[in-house]
């Protein structure tokens, strides 16, 4: 076990809107090691994407707002500094980096790459800006860009999907991040595209023991990439341990089903899909028992009226999962 | 769950008819809410302008004095119990003349945006959505005219057409077509590159039914803002057009000939400018708050918010 | 193999557009955003065209739909070249092609209610005249998608994503389609919701007899509901194939790069995976590469593949493959 980089305890945000409040990150906790791969798995709605927001303290605010939690990074809690201080800009800037969806938002359209690059490069090490410029071209062939010195005068539109997600890792690479946030990063790519993509970010962090969190609905990504997994389901945790045991062994209800509805690139494909049926629920009026209780499969009487389940561990050593039932003990993933 | 949906899709024609209505009372309750929803202002604006149209309806019926009958014993005095805004420099009743003047006022400003609406929308939706040769023709067209000062323009077609309410406001109505014409022919350009657009060609739907159940509903938010501000613009035009000679005669109550006669007496009788101009800086300010709030009342997107 | 004749022939599809500049809008180079397709889809069947953005796909489902108009190549469907017809006779045909959109949000008129949507494209058959036709042919259509009749009155945005594709589909089969033409149909959806619809395609294709030409870009969805594959690269077809070969027998190095490429949730499998990483990126199809396509990226690219554009060749089995060096060995 490595030391813990980032724990997330009992993180809550919550929206307040005219349709009233919506908890889009209900009490969750989680944690990072140091040179770890964690994934955050779960459906448009669940939350993913704020409680990273969170992190950062980039929620919108309003509507947005964090109610409760710690956010403890390298033993110093962020939540404590505020989202505007000097000391979260520094955070934000260099120790923990942010990779989004759509690189093109992220990058100034009007400044040339290298600017932007040696921009970031000069204002986390005292440098001029000609050797800012060298680490700029250096980074960028240390991310597999080919011509690094041509595409550092390069304006972002006239680069490809794939060049400027390279670009963002780039510019987290030269801030020397320990921790990189990605929020779907390959999603907006091609499936070549996105195989490169993933395979320059694992050997960043093989080499650089960076740590990574990964948000994503793509399950295949985090099998193949991930170390442990998160699964959420309308702002909670469901299901969380080691990868193996999520993905062979699930033991909730909502990732059997997750996972039964992925098309299997070898399974029989005359059978039909197992989907889960109907669709998340309202975020601003929750029911007052388990969430997922009207879409689960399993859903006995019993469940019925009793309050949300508390994450409780299972069989692994950490294989954690908020149900009442003991689903899929040991037939794995087949109903 | 397949036979659970099929079994509920089996209600019976009772029970969707009553859900149906129910519906429609709340999407009827939705736009006034919406109408409304803005605050006091926009209630303030909604009532304002349905007074100026009863007046505008209803004048004979508010005052005992005619627009034209002059007392030139009595000029230039100020507001009395028989005058209450006072009289003008011919002593005819101010009040009289400005509750006249609504009539003649909001008629020329609605009529003329609706000639403007009528010609610039259909000239922009058809130069839109055909494009090619035809399109690009309707756009020099109005760059043409466009180039050409609207007063200018306006002097030069009243000679034609004669200085009538109905032939003034034709007049002004087509100095402001270019404005719709670009500016509907730019969202349909975007408008029609939409899926739903393709989807209606793809099950057979004819292009000007295409146009009109698609493209037209869709540009309903700008139109609706445009023909707002075009009544105020085409009621200032009017007075100036009044105040070269052309357009409406001077013994006509009209909101623009009278700014321009009392701002002769600006120094000596002030009210004579004044209370015209801010009869006519109400209509305007309420009927584009009014505007703003029918706007938003008929997107059916904002419905279901509130 | 069934013996059903084909219900569409694509015969050396050519969709160029055209590049203008300068004040006479002259074309100075062309997008050759299709080059010399050519498959055939039997009736009932299920043809999936896979690829990366920009290798066409989406353009050949266009052109099957006459929404863009072939530069070359033949259309045949129910045995008439439909690529030249006028519009004015190509109407007769023009219901029985539908197409299904990728965007259910941009594919819906926020102004329609959902009533109106399935009104318009009924009433369009001229086939249902009085209220009660219709009405019970917009229940009928409902209850096909699998949509709660409640829905009928509200606006598109009142609807999840799942719901608007489900209209989608209704909206098309309102018009008794023969061929329906899926564009990336669910690849806006959330994973459950993918599999809903997923489902939703096979039972309809089941209960009414369909064809589809299923375009994507995730080979799992495809390989699910297709029996037949072709696979496309820079506007060619690159390899065509029963789908029950993908996984094991494919010969096109593209193809075998694009499944490596694919993660899956088979966990021990997925450990052990060989990985191809393809270098460099899709070229530009203004200046495609001479020869074949592919050659840049290409491991086993030779001389050959430089200079010629290899065939699309049968190689038994109803199995395609434009490729010098396809040995069936090396995987």
């Amino acid at each position: 076990m490595g030391n813990k980089l980032l724990e997330v305890k009992n993180l809550k945000t919550t929206f307040f809107t005219v349709n009233g409040e919506i908890k889009a990150v209900d009490g969750i906790s989680y944690y990072v090691d140091e040179g770890e791969v964690v994934a955050l798995v779960g459906e448009s709605g669940c939350g993913k994407s704020v409680s990273q927001l969170s992190v950062m303290q980039l929620v919108q605010s309003p509507p947005g707002k964090i109610v409760g939690g710690e956010i403890v990074f390298q033993g110093q809690d962020l939540l404590q500094c505020g989202a505007q201080s000097k000391e979260m800009r520094e955070i934000r800037g260099a120790r923990i980096g942010m990779i989004f969806q759509e690189p093109m938002t992220s990058l100034d359209p009007v400044q040339t790459v290298g600017s932007q690059l040696a921009e970031v490069i000069r204002r986390h090490k005292k440098v001029s800006k000609k050797q800012a410029w060298e680490i700029g071209v250096k980074t960028l062939e240390a991310v597999s860009i080919p011509d690094a010195r041509v595409r550092m005068k390069n304006y972002p539109f006239e680069l490809s999907g794939g060049m400027r997600q390279r670009i963002m890792i780039a510019i987290t690479l030269a801030c020397q991040s320990q921790l990189i946030i990605t929020d779907e990063p390959t999603t907006a790519l091609d499936v070549t595209i996105q195989a490169q993509i993933m395979e320059l970010l694992m050997r960043l962090v093989r080499e650089n023991k960076t740590s990574l969190v990964v948000v994503t609905h793509n399950l295949g990504l985090v099998t193949r990439h991930a170390d442990r997994i998160y699964v959420m389901y309308a702002g909670k945790i469901v299901e969380s341990g080691v990868t193996e045991d999520i993905i062979t062994k699930p033991r909730h209800p909502y990732t059997i089903g997750l996972l039964n509805s992925v098309p299997k690139l070898r399974r029989d494909c005359s059978e039909d899909l197992n989907p889960i049926e109907g669709a998340p629920p309202d975020l601003a009026n929750l029911p007052n028992e388990c969430y997922f209780l009207p879409r689960c499969p399993y859903g006995k009487q019993a469940c019925k009226g009793k309050k949300y389940p508390d994450l409780r561990q299972v069989d692994g050593q950490e294989h954690f999962i908020a149900c009442f039932m003991d689903i899929g003990n040991d037939e794995g993933c087949t109903i | 769950m397949d036979n659970e949906i099929r079994e509920i899709s089996c209600i019976t024609d009772e029970e969707t008819r009553l859900k149906a209505k129910k519906r429609r009372k709340q999407n009827i309750r939705y736009f006034f809410t919406v109408l409304f929803g803005r605050g006091i202002l926009a209630k303030i604006s909604f009532v304002l302008v349905c007074i100026f149209i009863l007046v505008a309806v209803f004048c004979p019926l508010l005052t005992s004095y005619t627009p034209f009958q002059q007392e030139l014993s009595n000029a230039l005095k100020g507001a009395s119990p028989q005058h209450l805004l006072g009289t003008d420099n011919l002593g005819r009743d101010l009040f009289t003349r400005i509750v006249y003047g609504a009539r003649f006022s909001l008629s020329i400003g609605l009529l003329s945006s609706v000639w403007a609406l009528v010609i610039g929308v259909a000239l922009g939706l058809a130069a839109g959505y055909f494009g090619g040769i035809f399109g690009g023709l309707v756009m020099r067209l109005m760059d043409a005219q466009l180039s050409i000062p609207p007063l200018i323009l306006a002097l030069c077609l009243a000679a034609v057409f004669g200085g009538a309410v109905f032939s003034i406001s034709l007049i002004i109505g087509i100095s402001a077509v270019p404005g719709y014409v670009r500016v509907i022919y730019g969202q349909v350009l975007s408008l029609r590159e939409y899926d739903y657009v393709e989807a209606a060609r793809l099950i057979g739907q004819g292009n000007f039914k295409i146009l009109f159940k698609h493209l037209l509903p869709n540009c309903f938010p700008t139109i609706i803002v445009m023909f707002t501000m075009g009544v105020g613009t085409a009621i200032m035009i009017e007075s100036g057009l009044a105040y070269l000679g052309i357009g409406i005669k001077a013994p006509t109550p009209s909101w623009g000939v009278m700014i321009f006669e009392g701002y002769k007496y600006i120094f000596s009788s002030p009210h004579l400018a004044l209370w015209p101009g801010i009869m006519l800086m109400l209509l305007i300010i309420s009927l584009s708050v009014v505007g703003d709030g029918l706007r938003d009342a008929l997107d059916p997107k904002l419905r279901g918010k509130l | 193999m069934n013996e059903k004749k084909p219900l569409l022939q694509v015969e050396g599809l050519k969709m160029y557009f055209p590049l203008k500049k300068g004040l006479l809008s002259r074309t100075y180079c062309h997008v050759k955003a299709v080059d010399d397709v050519s498959f055939e889809v039997r009736e009932g069947e299920t043809f999936g065209i896979v690829g990366e953005s920009g290798c066409g796909k989406t353009t050949t489902g266009k052109c099957i739909l006459r929404i863009h108009d072939p530069t070359d190549g033949k259309i045949i469907y129910n045995g008439r070249d439909i690529s030249k017809l006028p519009k004015s006779k190509f109407k007769e045909n023009r219901r029985e092609l539908q197409l299904i959109f990728q965007d259910p949000y941009e594919s819906l008129d926020p102004r329609q209610s959902v009533c109106s949507i399935l009104e318009e494209a009924i009433v369009c058959d001229r086939k249902f005249h009085t209220k009660e036709e219709i009405k019970k042919r917009m229940r009928e259509l409902l209850s096909l998608v699998e949509l709660h009749q409640d829905i009928a009155l509200r606006y598109p945005h009142e609807l999840s994503g799942g719901q608007r594709q489900r209209l989608g589909v209704a909206r098309a089969l309102a018009c008794n389609p023969k061929l329906i033409v899926c564009d990336e149909p669910v690849s806006a959806l959330d994973v459950s919701i993918q599999a809903q619809i997923i489902n939703l395609f096979r039972r309809l294709q089941e209960e009414l007899g369909l064809t589809y030409i299923f375009v994507a870009h995730d080979l799992a969805v495809v390989r699910h509901i297709a029996g037949r594959i072709g696979v496309m690269y820079l506007g060619r077809m690159v390899e065509i194939l029963d789908s029950d070969d993908l996984f094991e027998n494919s010969r096109h190095p593209y193809t075998k790069a694009l499944l490596s490429a694919v993660p899956t949730t088979d966990y021990y499998r997925e450990k052990r995976r060989e990985r191809i990483v393809l270098e460099g990126e899709v070229p530009s199809p203004i200046n495609a590469p001479p020869g074949c396509p592919f050659h840049p990226r290409c491991r086993y690219a030779t001389d050959i593949c430089r200079t010629t554009m290899p065939e699309l060749l049968d190689r038994g089995r109803n199995h395609l493959v434009a490729c010098y060096h396809d040995g069936p060995c090396e995987s």
